[in-house]
């Protein structure tokens, strides 16, 4: 589904080839393929809608660039949107309180002992004195998995054989923290279903008892639909500080973490990168909102395509095109200008028609070495002047760059072609517009 | 056609609203969107659709679903909704009809294999070791001699957890501790239970996530070793999987195959909200049946497969 929504947005938006601006119709089967890939990567299905609701509305009227195909561009827009969601800041964990208590919830399985361990070794190598609490006293050995991890992070854990109480536990475990002079006690905890009232209640006391500067809920970033009942019912019962977003080391796209975020606005503190205890990493926006559309490369493509484009070269070529004097010097200098921009692949896939084409191609990153080649080969007044290169001069020029006199024929055919495509463009779009960019891009 | 139409027919409801769980079962919702009514149209439509979706079938999975209903439907003209409600239910039972492998389907009738050997495998965390506790049970309670072996050497207290199921359960548990090869883990226990006339051999392994492909070349290396002791075992690969989990599943499903050839699979967790309807896509493009599902973290909590009473309750809130 994701290879091809690239293309998908192409086609819904074919018929917005010379309209410069994203309108309420043309936007309409993107908004639609674009929600299909979200719900694809487990947004929840209300969510999907809620969120691609706002970007059509942010959407609509929004500039196309010449540069990039609309379809891209609206990739980008998405992105932007899933950004702006997640918050842009990474969000620390507290320091309040002597010491700082931290406390960590979720549903079987989702990885808060590893997490909790984890944690205490991200903050004692930051040279805080930080202690654990085996709280969990269902899970058969559960306690014994939080010694072994606190044996190889060399972190003490306060644990009490026998007793059956988590809330005693955790608030024995506080004190002996207190007296120790901890700066930090993590409380591991029992997981739990969040219809479970019992078991939502224990874990409601355990807050009330030890009162907890954070509350992470730990959550698997694998989870489907049902975040979001999980995480508003945690939410509901504990009003938890933060999220963390465990085993995305594996290659889910991770729309949960959309889910979560949006339905209870709170921050993604961390994520889990694997089993290992190093294996803790900030949180970054970005790179969660690429993951989750699948699409990080066409959202760098149009970044670069953004930033590299020159506009005073774009502007010198724009009113040659106008004029209809573009010539094999700007063909050579707009070559150039996308070498810069990376892959030659993904770049070629931005040009109309040649997508398809070279799908299942192996396009190799000097597929232009050629033509431009062949372009050297060619006087200065032959650049400016492609009409006078006749045969004898493509003879010459073939013979110049060793490439075959059909190559030299076919790029000139090319060329003109090109021209003629552009000057026909131009007609349509009027001459008012400014085009911005690479106009055989688009 | 209203695949999908809901993307265009947006009704701005509050989203906490939407999220409320209703009491009410798809199958009285459809029963009001359907009076008066002579075809399946839009409006039904869309509320499958949304049903399943937020089932976690999966997009592809719905609209075949769909596509199929709206086939049978134009075929066989149905008469009222609860003809409408039984074509439903049968189509999409039809998808997780595919057990086509020899694999027994009770916990008395092990088709004449002796010891018959299950390997179990997964992602992190969906319950493995735990599952195998719960089997364990059924298997005793059916009268077999069953032994277990601890092939998660890596997991903190793994191997401790897998042995207190083994003292519950009050069977054999084969280990050589933490950090040592989980293939000579299974090869001993294996070799355990042929010696010791078991009917039943287990073997756990660490959870792993399958684009780890070392991990992943080390589970085909434990699945190999077991033959050499017994041609022909493991007998069943069961790869258990979380209801949880969303689309991921599928990933899991191929690569898990991929290395092991699974047979079977255990859908865990289903007491909680999560209604695990990726299985349904799951079993019908990979052909693996659903064999068993798990119901809570208690001995007793583990139930044979009946795709009935799952499709009805993925209906139900
Ligand atoms: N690959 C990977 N595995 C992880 C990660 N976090 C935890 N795990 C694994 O997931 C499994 C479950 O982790 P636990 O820490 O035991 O989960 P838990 O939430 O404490 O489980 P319960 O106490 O039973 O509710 C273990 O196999 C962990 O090694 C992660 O970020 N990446
Ligand atoms: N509610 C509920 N919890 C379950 C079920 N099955 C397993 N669990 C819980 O899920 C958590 C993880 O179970 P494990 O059996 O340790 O999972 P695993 O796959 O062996 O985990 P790793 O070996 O770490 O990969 C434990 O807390 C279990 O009690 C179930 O059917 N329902
Ligand atoms: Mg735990
Ligand atoms: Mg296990």
């Amino acid at each position: 589904m994701f290879d091809n929504l690239s293309s998908k947005l192409e086609k819904a938006f074919k018929t917005l080839k010379g309209q410069g601006k994203i309108t309420e119709i043309n936007v309409a089967e993107t908004v639609k393929e674009i929600r299909k890939a979200l719900i694809d990567a487990d947004v929840n299905y209300k969510i999907a809608k809620q969120v691609t609701d706002t970007i059509k509305d942010n959407a609509i009227g929004a500039n196309v660039l010449t540069t990039v195909s609309p379809g891209k561009l609206m990739v980008k827009i998405v992105n932007d949107e899933l950004v702006a969601l997640f918050g842009g800041k990474t969000e620390e964990i507290s320091t309040e309180g002597n010491p700082t208590i931290i406390l960590m919830a979720g549903l079987q399985g989702s990885g808060k002992t590893t997490h909790t361990a984890k944690l205490a070794n991200f903050i004692k190598r930051k040279g805080k004195s930080v202690m654990m609490a085996a709280c969990d006293v269902y899970r058969p050995a559960a306690i014994e998995q939080l010694k072994v991890l606190g044996a190889q992070i060399d972190v003490p854990v306060y644990f009490e054989e026998g007793n059956l109480n988590p809330v005693s536990i955790a608030a024995n475990a506080v004190k002996h923290a207190k007296e120790n002079n901890a700066r930090v006690i993590i409380i591991d905890t029992a997981g739990r279903l969040a219809i479970d009232e019992q078991m939502m209640n224990e874990i409601g006391d355990i807050k009330k008892t030890i009162k907890p500067h954070e509350i992470l809920f730990v959550v698997d970033a694998m989870t489907g639909q049902d975040a979001v009942n999980t995480a508003k019912a945690f939410n509901d019962v504990l009003d938890f500080t933060g999220v963390i977003l465990t085993k995305l080391d594996g290659d889910t796209r991770g729309g949960a973490a959309l889910s979560i975020k949006t339905v209870v606005e709170k921050p993604i503190k961390f994520v889990g990168m694997g089993e290992k205890m190093e294996a803790l990493d900030v949180f970054h926006p970005d790179r969660m909102a690429q993951r989750i559309l699948g699409m990080g490369d066409i959202v760098t493509l149009v970044e670069r395509a953004q930033d590299v484009f020159d506009k005073e070269e774009s502007d010198r070529i724009q009113k040659k095109l106008l004029k209809d004097q573009f010539t094999f010097q700007d063909f050579l200098s707009q070559i150039q200008q996308i070498k810069k921009m990376g892959n030659l692949k993904d770049l070629m896939g931005m040009i109309p028609g040649v997508g398809k084409a070279i799908k299942d191609l192996d396009v190799s990153d000097d597929a232009f070495k050629h033509i431009e080649a062949i372009i050297y080969s060619m006087t200065p007044k032959e650049r400016e002047t492609p009409d006078i290169i006749n045969g004898s001069r493509r003879k010459r020029i073939a013979s110049g760059c060793g490439r075959d006199i059909q190559e030299v024929n076919q790029l000139l055919k090319q060329f003109d072609e090109m021209r003629k495509m552009m000057k026909t463009m131009n007609k349509f779009q009027g001459a008012g517009r400014s085009m911005k960019g690479l106009p055989f891009m688009r | 056609m209203g695949i999908f139409s809901f993307f265009s027919k947006e009704k701005k409801e509050k989203l906490d609203q939407g999220l409320e769980k209703t009491k009410t079962s798809l199958f009285e919702k459809i029963s009001k969107a359907l009076v008066g009514k002579s075809s399946v149209d839009d409006d039904f439509l869309d509320k499958l659709e949304e049903i399943l979706v937020t089932s976690d079938v999966g997009i592809e999975t719905t609209l075949k679903i769909i596509d199929r209903l709206q086939k049978r439907v134009a075929k066989d003209k149905y008469t009222g909704t609860s003809e409408l409600q039984n074509l439903l239910r049968q189509e999409i039972a039809l998808l997780l009809d595919e057990n086509k492998s020899e694999i027994p389907v009770d916990f008395s009738d092990l088709q004449g294999k002796k010891p018959y050997v299950i390997m179990v495998v997964g992602v992190n965390g969906v319950g493995k070791t735990t599952t195998i506790g719960k089997l364990a049970n059924q298997f005793k309670k059916a009268g077999k001699k069953v032994v277990l072996g601890a092939g998660d050497t890596f997991r903190a207290a793994a191997v401790q957890q897998l042995k207190i199921w083994g003292e519950r359960n009050e069977v054999h548990v084969v280990e050589h501790g933490m950090n040592t090869d989980p293939a000579s883990v299974a090869f001993d226990a294996v070799k355990y239970a042929v010696d010791n006339g078991a009917d039943v051999c287990i073997i756990d392994t660490a959870g792993r996530l399958h684009n780890k492909i070392n991990l992943m070349t080390e589970l085909s290396k434990i699945k190999r070793v077991m033959s050499k002791v017994l041609d022909g075992t493991p007998h069943e690969i069961l790869l258990v999987l979380d209801a949880s989990t969303g689309q991921n599943a599928f990933e899991q499903a191929k690569q898990f195959t991929a290395a092991t050839e699974v047979n079977a699979l255990a859908l865990t967790k289903l007491d909680g909200t999560a209604k695990g309807g990726v299985v349904i896509g799951v079993a019908d493009q990979f052909k693996i049946p659903v064999k068993y599902i798990g119901v809570g973290e208690g001995i007793d909590d583990l139930q044979l497969f009946n795709k009935h009473e799952f499709v009805d309750s993925l209906f139900k809130s």
